[in-house]
């Protein structure tokens, strides 16, 4: 296998003319490079110079398969690990150079909503605990200021105080643990929301609850959200504007309306027909996309997606596609865009 | 219409330290021959206990099950431990929800797949593996030869889903029971192994019993529908006529609340408010009153009993959606 070098060639992104670079910007990402080199001279290119930014007020939403780079990205957001390159700017200060400490609180303004609700939650810690914590550690309040935060809390994510606070995780269901959750990233105040998958591991009938009080959250407190899922249907509902990533890059823009009645890109028509239809009437005679992206250790030049779609050319194997507005706010790295 | 396999009666329940979980709840279900039946329903409504009772999985000392099942005509409930294990593999066959748990981590994926067809067909060592081999280029696993030799952590999630397939199909099964296959997968492997299940029941004449939570998978996939709630049989049709007549309102409410990709961004989605009744408590009304929109006092009372239409469509309602209030 031709493995490529890690001190070699500078992975390029796809473009930034998706970039709004308004003041009402939360968070700027710009040129964001994360690289995990594994064994000797191995590297997995994760995220390769990805740029987007979020406004005040928005719920943006990346959507891709399974290694598409997806939580890579949401991680490296919030340094977890810092990225390789790039600098991710919050509120204007520059995350990337920030000293450790001055990150520590810089963190608590941006919160995080993990996939899997049960073993996000320490099973040890009541759910009292558990939502105290962030509060303890930043000192916000005296105990009975904290009691009264952490009953708000509960009654706003729909779950009541008197019966839950003294129980721990593994008493709940995952749609309840999921509620925690997010009453415990709630707990800060903070400005910006990630949830990665934060619906994925729950029944259909759950998934519309969270959904929904994510939404009401959002609203009543003000929240700028980041919503990460590999299912565009969940996505619709919560998001304004949509990123759709695919091995590492961006694929395509634009707003949800338009992404799914006009998609421009192949992958994202791809992904649109894999989305199961509840009506035995209206079954799609689509095209599915066969086998499984390739290796990001190794990805192929040019179009990542080339050897998968269907519409590849030769010019896809030589020149990496930039993104272009190819409809207002619909932005796609392709060379033979859907028209 | 025959039946390939009878479930009639079945009651499963544990034995458990809050008292007795009431698991399933007198569940009548036909498979016919060639057919896929879907099972729907949310988690903890029963549907995965169903299907390991149907196939004689569930031994332990906890459990109370009474009722009776036929499978190929013979009765399954009256036979011993070891003659119900003779009809797994060429009879019955399953592929569970987890394919990151379900194989053996530690043996190599040939030797896995050629398991069975070395217990159970009696194979030499030689031949189960180049068999192997076919039965992966079957579920469209590339460069099967090499597949062979890997341990199940060298695959990715669809590609161990595939392996699970392929073990299932060995021995020519004449019902396969699919738990969840693709709840977690990603949509576009979901997409390919649905696909790939579809095209096999063809090719080997096989029916299938697929469990899911989900009302889409069954649509595309399924020639009948049974909707599952607190260990019930709520509803029962051939799949066009469920969902082009639901009666049963919870099968509506779950219809629903699933998120699709052609309602307006930003709409609220519709909900169940509410969550499962508790199993060791059914309480005397319908189970699903508390939670019906269309839930009046009759209801919350007596429990109602499955009633059929002339077509054969069943459902447990005292209202159902249709009919006048």
């Amino acid at each position: 296998m031709l493995v490529s070098d890690w001190r070699g060639e500078v992975m390029a992104g796809s473009g930034t003319a998706h970039m709004r670079n308004t003041v009402d910007a939360v968070l700027t990402v710009r040129d964001l490079t994360v690289e995990f080199r594994t064994g000797r001279d191995k590297v997995v290119r994760a995220v390769s110079g990805l740029s987007f930014d979020v406004i005040k007020g928005e719920t943006l939403a990346i959507v891709g398969e399974s290694g598409c780079g997806k939580t890579t990205l949401a991680r490296a957001v919030l340094q977890l690990p810092p990225p390789n390159s790039g600098e991710v700017v919050f509120d204007g200060t520059d995350l990337t150079t920030l000293p450790k400490e001055n990150l520590r609180s810089a963190r608590t303004s941006m919160q995080m909503i993990f996939q899997d609700p049960i073993s996000s939650l320490d099973p040890r810690m009541t759910v009292q605990q558990l939502i105290d914590e962030p509060l303890e550690i930043w000192g916000r309040g005296d105990r009975a200021e904290r009691a009264e935060r952490i009953n708000n809390l509960l009654n706003n994510v729909g779950l009541d105080p008197e019966l839950v606070l003294n129980r721990r995780s593994y008493e709940f269901s995952g749609g309840q643990c999921q509620r925690i959750s997010i009453a415990r990233a709630l707990a800060l105040d903070p400005r910006m929301l990630i949830c990665d998958e934060p619906v994925s591991a729950l029944d259909v009938s759950i998934q519309a609850q969270i959904l929904n009080l994510l939404q009401d959250m959002k609203d009543r407190f003000g929240l700028t959200m980041i919503f990460i899922s590999h299912d565009l249907a969940v996505v619709k509902a919560v998001s304004n504007r949509v990123i759709v990533m695919y091995l590492g890059k961006i694929c395509e823009v634009a707003p949800p309306e338009t992404l799914y009645a006009k998609p421009a890109h192949h992958y994202t028509k791809a992904l649109l027909d894999s989305v199961p239809v509840a009506d035995p009437t209206r079954q799609r005679k689509a095209t599915l996309l066969q086998g499984e992206p390739p290796s990001p250790m190794n990805p192929p030049t040019g179009c990542r997606f080339r050897t998968r779609c269907n519409a590849a050319s030769a010019m896809c194997a030589e020149q990496e596609p930039q993104l272009r507005e190819v409809a207002p706010g619909q932005f796609v790295a392709c060379h033979h865009p859907i028209s | 219409m025959s039946s390939l396999l009878s479930v009639k009666g079945m009651n499963i329940n544990f034995d458990t330290s809050r008292g007795l979980l009431e698991a399933v709840r007198n569940v009548d279900l036909e498979i016919p021959a060639g057919m896929s039946v879907g099972v729907v329903g949310e988690s903890g409504s029963g549907k995965t206990v169903m299907c390991r009772a149907a196939m004689g999985l569930l031994q332990g000392s906890n459990v109370k099950r009474s009722g009776k099942v036929v499978f190929d005509g013979r009765e399954l409930t009256a036979m011993s431990k070891s003659e119900v294990r003779e009809q797994f593999g060429s009879g019955m066959a399953m592929i569970f929800q987890d394919p990151m748990t379900a194989l053996n981590p530690v043996r190599r994926i040939g030797s896995q797949v050629s398991e069975g067809l070395r217990v159970r067909l009696g194979m030499s060592k030689k031949d189960a593996l180049a068999r192997s081999k076919e039965l992966l280029e079957l579920v469209r696993i590339p460069n099967a030869a090499a597949v062979l030799k890997l341990f199940p952590f060298q695959l990715s999630g669809g590609m161990r889903q595939r392996v699970m397939i392929a073990i299932a199909i060995s021995c020519s099964p004449k019902l396969l029971f699919a738990d969840e296959p693709t709840t977690a997968l990603d949509v576009t492997v979901q997409a390919q192994i649905l696909q790939l299940l579809r095209e096999l029941r063809e090719d080997l004449k096989m029916s299938m019993v697929l469990v899911t939570h989900d009302l889409g998978v069954v649509a595309g996939n399924t020639d009948y529908v049974a909707v599952m709630y607190a260990g019930e049989v709520v509803e029962f049709a051939e799949t066009k006529k469920l969902f082009a007549d639901m009666r049963m309102p919870y099968t509506e409410a779950l219809l629903e609340s699933i998120p699709t990709i052609d309602q307006k961004s930003g709409a609220r989605l519709a909900v169940i408010a509410g969550r499962l009744p508790d199993p060791t408590d059914r309480g005397a009304g319908c189970s699903f009153a508390p939670r019906c929109k269309y839930a009046q006092d009759k209801c919350r009372n007596e429990h109602p009993e499955l009633k059929q239409d002339p077509d054969g469509h069943l459902y447990r309602c005292w209202f159902p959606i249709g009919e006048a209030k």
